[in-house]
């Protein structure tokens, strides 16, 4: 299968208007030695019907949470995602277009962005939000170089019951020498003010919180963001977006910097990307925030439009002065995380929360009638850990009968519920992991 | 402009449901965590929030409404075969951390689509993890810095680029703790050996390169490059932004490469979904392959599985794996084209651009008028000599006339810049389409030089960025 349009006596006929004789001498700047002359080890191409066998055959060797019960999270939900979100997706103005640098043909685009980043700001209670970043990970370690740029201060403190992948990535990026990763012991499953307060000192230029942790278990942020801002530091929250349908949102909370993943709204899981990666601050922090931006506009007729803004923050701008080299977002992502927000609303957003959480407590009381006892005690929102010896003994019970199970940690497993799962399917759950 | 999605909403028009199953159970979360803030989210009945981004879909403008002429950025047409597999449920329902055993078809298809990036590149292994181009940069530069690390060369701290680079790699090279030394532009628009000569120490640790360039010129002498950056010992990064028209034709590894990243979503047809997502695979060749990120793929008794024992990898860039989702439609892309469709492609691309470059140079000033390769860079001399009409003025032109622009001011060492990118997917004519208008334009320029300067005329028209950006409004508020 081929995309190129023009047959050989058209490709004859640019060749000759130009005086040229063949393709090869389009290739002459290229010095001899380095040119392949066809000599590429790939295989032939394959016809559209092919392709569809081959990718279907991929697809079949594996299992997939359409038809496996789910009861993986820690940082990736199968939440349920609206029909109609996928079919506006396929529109292919959206997908096939580039970054929106020419506004006037572009405002489809930049609208559904400034919508994008009001939601953020809606969800998360900050004040301005960008366009979104690469995931969640990559956003937390923009949001730590941004807190070190701000304070100009290097420590973060990074408490351990972290996601273990954005901690990695922010270890990666401490290559950079912008900031240093501090790791902050908690007690408990939870951030202990005693380990806080004798971690702090004038070289601290930020906390991170993750609402709800790694674990599942919610944080008692308002002592934490009192002891931080005493000591003129900021406040890093990662949050989950589908929480805050009934959590108390980050800037009632305090927080300057707050950033999440944003792929439970409306995003699939598709094996851990693309997602997005939100990331929303308060009103000061917005000309040292990194990615794109949309700002709203007016035209030469004194119209309402949209243009990508604060481009002086930038690298094609600032060059080798730029302290992030974002490009681009997730703007199809963000796109669909817009839809998702709109499609469930403000109600429908409380009630996924809901029900999600309450399938966790109900998972959670079940397993307790069998004697499984939580690793945390401490509230949860969807996601617990109860102890066992043998995780990967259970997931494998699971997996022989039908359910994907949950996250192994070395001395229990991890379950996360979302509002698709049914109290048939817990039902089922409990008692393989209860061993009938 | 239409109202925005808040502006549309219906109190208690939204009917969104789940399960009826009646749960019973107490919400357990402590009454200070609960929310009393109002969310404020929009609401809307299914068939509102459908017209709603329905009508944003009519105001923006894809590869499949016309030619995309953007140059560096590959705009070629997305083949709908991708998407219908990136839907597959034994891809898009993938959890990341389900056990290896139940994703034996997403882990040979990474390691498959690693084989085959290495076999275009002349690479010894690929890590498929970074997000975009800019983030397969980052990881590039931070695997170059770490081999330096690893060889106690802390010296090294200052890394080249040329004066034509596009903005990420001073940026990214910044990121990573080094400091930017810029090299010189001959006045064939090609690397200036000498300057890079020059520069060449042992406090530098690479130059970043992409070839073609931006101003589309192959960089005839990169093995001498190549040569000079490893006799000094730094090491040389390839920004595959350009790869497309060498893809099949030479490779660089052979052209002495130690670390490449490739934007899968220009060279690899993955769509660009309005500015992300990307994916920026990173390839590398054998010096540097304990340095990529964990995890990698891996093959062994027939069971396909992620290595994480790397002991010097720079660790992870990103959560999980990477965009499998879209780096998926650039396996597909490449089981499709094949060998030959590979070439082809790359061939066509070539073609294309010097076709279109042989064809304007009548009405615009083309400052490197020789063979290119995937683009060119044209100029709005001609008009700004004779009546000051700008690129910008052109570009916002051609939007009246149903095209998207090319790309403008870029590179920033050509003057009032125009870039090209008609890609191998366009025909012989929508390219004489193409030049067609933008003949009659620089007529219209020449006879009547305001319509040009007031362009567009669209709904909306063009737009005051400066107060944009010096009171920047950037979220909707009740009001």
């Amino acid at each position: 299968m081929k995309y190129t349009p023009n047959p050989p006596a058209v490709v004859e006929e640019m060749l000759r208007s130009m005086g040229l004789n063949s393709l090869d001498e389009l290739f002459l700047d290229v010095p001899s030695p380095l040119k392949l002359n066809g000599n590429l080890d790939l295989p032939d191409g394959l016809g559209e019907m092919e392709v569809k066998n081959h990718l279907r055959s991929l697809a079949n060797l594996n299992v997939n949470v359409d038809d496996y019960p789910c009861f993986l999270g820690a940082g990736a939900y199968d939440h349920y995602i609206p029909v109609a979100i996928d079919q506006l997706l396929l529109r292919s103005e959206f997908y096939t277009t580039y970054t929106p640098y020419q506004a006037e043909i572009s405002q489809g685009i930049l609208q559904a962005i400034f919508e994008y980043q009001t939601l953020i700001c809606q969800l998360t209670g900050m004040e301005v939000a960008n366009a979104s970043l690469y995931d969640a990970a990559s956003a937390l370690a923009e949001a730590t170089i941004l807190a070190a740029v701000q304070t100009k201060r290097k420590k973060i403190l990074l408490p351990d019951n972290i996601h273990p992948e954005y901690r990695q990535v922010l270890e990666t990026y401490a290559i950079s020498g912008t900031f240093e990763v501090v790791i902050l012991p908690t007690k408990d499953g939870i951030i202990s003010s005693n380990d806080l307060t004798s971690n702090l000192d004038n070289n601290v230029a930020a906390l991170v919180i993750q609402q709800p942790n790694f674990y599942g278990v919610l944080e008692e942020v308002a002592e934490a963001e009192k002891l931080i801002h005493e000591n003129k530091s900021l406040l890093i929250m990662a949050v989950d977006p589908i929480s805050l349908g009934i959590l108390k949102s980050p800037g009632e909370l305090g927080a300057d910097i707050v950033i999440g993943e944003g792929q439970a709204l409306g995003n699939p899981l598709s094996f851990g990307g693309p997602y997005l990666g939100f990331f929303a601050t308060k009103q000061k922090l917005l000309r040292k925030m990194p990615g794109r931006i949309v700002g709203q506009a007016l035209d030469k007729d004194g119209n309402r439009a949209f243009v990508l803004t604060l481009q002086a923050r930038e690298q094609h701008i600032r060059r080798e002065k730029a302290t992030s080299n974002i490009c681009s977002n997730q703007a199809l992502n963000a796109l669909a995380a817009t839809m998702y927000l709109t499609a469930v609303g403000p109600t429908g957003l409380k009630n996924v929360a809901i029900r999600s959480h309450q399938l966790a407590v109900y998972a959670q009381q079940e397993l307790a009638k069998l004697g499984f006892k939580l690793k945390y005690k401490q509230a949860f929102f969807q996601e617990f850990v109860i102890e066992v010896t043998n995780p990967h003994l259970i997931n494998e019970r699971l997996l022989e009968n039908g359910i994907i199970g949950g996250y192994p940690l070395t001395d229990g497993l991890m379950l996360a519920f979302t509002e698709k799962r049914s109290k048939a399917e817990i039902d089922k759950l409990v008692a393989v992991i209860g061993g009938n | 402009m239409g109202k925005l999605i808040f502006e549309k909403q219906v109190k208690g028009s939204n009917h969104f449901s789940l399960p009826k199953e009646n749960l019973d159970v107490d919400i357990k979360i402590p009454e200070d965590l609960i929310r009393t803030e109002d969310l404020g989210l929009p609401e809307l009945s299914e068939v509102e929030m459908v017209r709603h981004f329905t009508d944003l879909s009519h105001k923006a403008y894809g590869v499949d409404d016309g030619i995309y002429p953007l140059g560096s950025c590959t705009m070629k047409y997305n083949p709908k075969i991708n998407e219908w597999a990136a839907r597959l449920s034994g891809f898009s329902a993938l959890h990341p951390y389900q056990a290896e055993e139940t994703v034996q078809g997403a882990l040979k298809l990474m390691y498959e689509l690693d084989e085959m990036l290495c076999e275009i590149c002349g690479m010894d292994n690929f890590s498929l993890q970074p997000a975009a181009g800019a983030h397969g940069e980052l990881a590039g530069v931070m695997m170059i810095k770490a081999y330096h690390n690893k060889r106690q060369d802390f010296k090294r701290t200052k890394m080249m680029v040329p004066d034509s680079a596009h903005g990420t790699n001073p940026a990214t090279a910044n990121v990573v703790g080094y400091d930017v030394v810029e090299i010189k532009s001959n006045d064939l628009g090609l690397v200036d050996i000498d300057d890079l000569q020059a520069k060449m120490n042992d406090e530098i640790a690479g130059l970043m390169l992409t070839n073609p360039n931006t101003l589309g010129l192959f960089e005839e002498d990169i093995q001498e490059i190549a040569d000079i950056v490893h006799t000094g010992g730094g090491l040389l990064y390839y920004d595959g932004a350009n790869l497309n028209p060498i893809m099949g034709i030479c490779r660089p590894g052979d052209m002495g490469f130690d670390v490449v990243h490739l934007n899968l979503h220009k060279t690899f047809s993955t769509p660009h979904g309005g500015g992300g997502p990307g994916s920026g695979a990173v390839g590398v060749k054998k010096h540097l392959a304990e340095f990529l990120p964990v995890p990698v793929v891996a093959y062994d008794e027939g069971t396909y599985c992620f290595n994480y024992d790397l002991p010097y990898s720079i660790g992870k860039v990103k959560s999980f794996y990477g965009n499998f989702g879209v780096f998926l439609k650039a396996y597909t892309y490449i089981k499709s084209l094949g060998r030959l469709g590979i070439i082809e492609a790359a061939q066509q691309a070539v073609l294309n651009a010097n076709y279109l470059r042989h064809h304007l140079r009548e009405n615009y000033y083309i400052p490197y008028d020789r063979l290119c390769k995937h683009e060119f860079v044209a100029t709005a001399k001609y008009q700004m000599d004779a009546n000051n009409v700008t690129t910008l003025d052109i570009a916002k032109r051609l939007i009246d006339y149903g095209y998207h622009p090319p790309t403008v001011y870029f590179p920033l060492i050509v003057k009032e810049a125009m870039m090209f990118e008609p890609v191998e997917t366009e025909s012989k004519a929508r390219l004489d389409d193409l030049l067609a208008v933008l003949n009659t334009i620089a007529k219209e320029a020449e006879d009547n030089p305001e319509l040009v300067k007031n362009a567009p005329y669209t709904a909306t028209r063009r737009i005051d960025e400066v107060t944009a950006a010096r009171k920047p409004i950037v979220k909707w508020e009740e009001g």
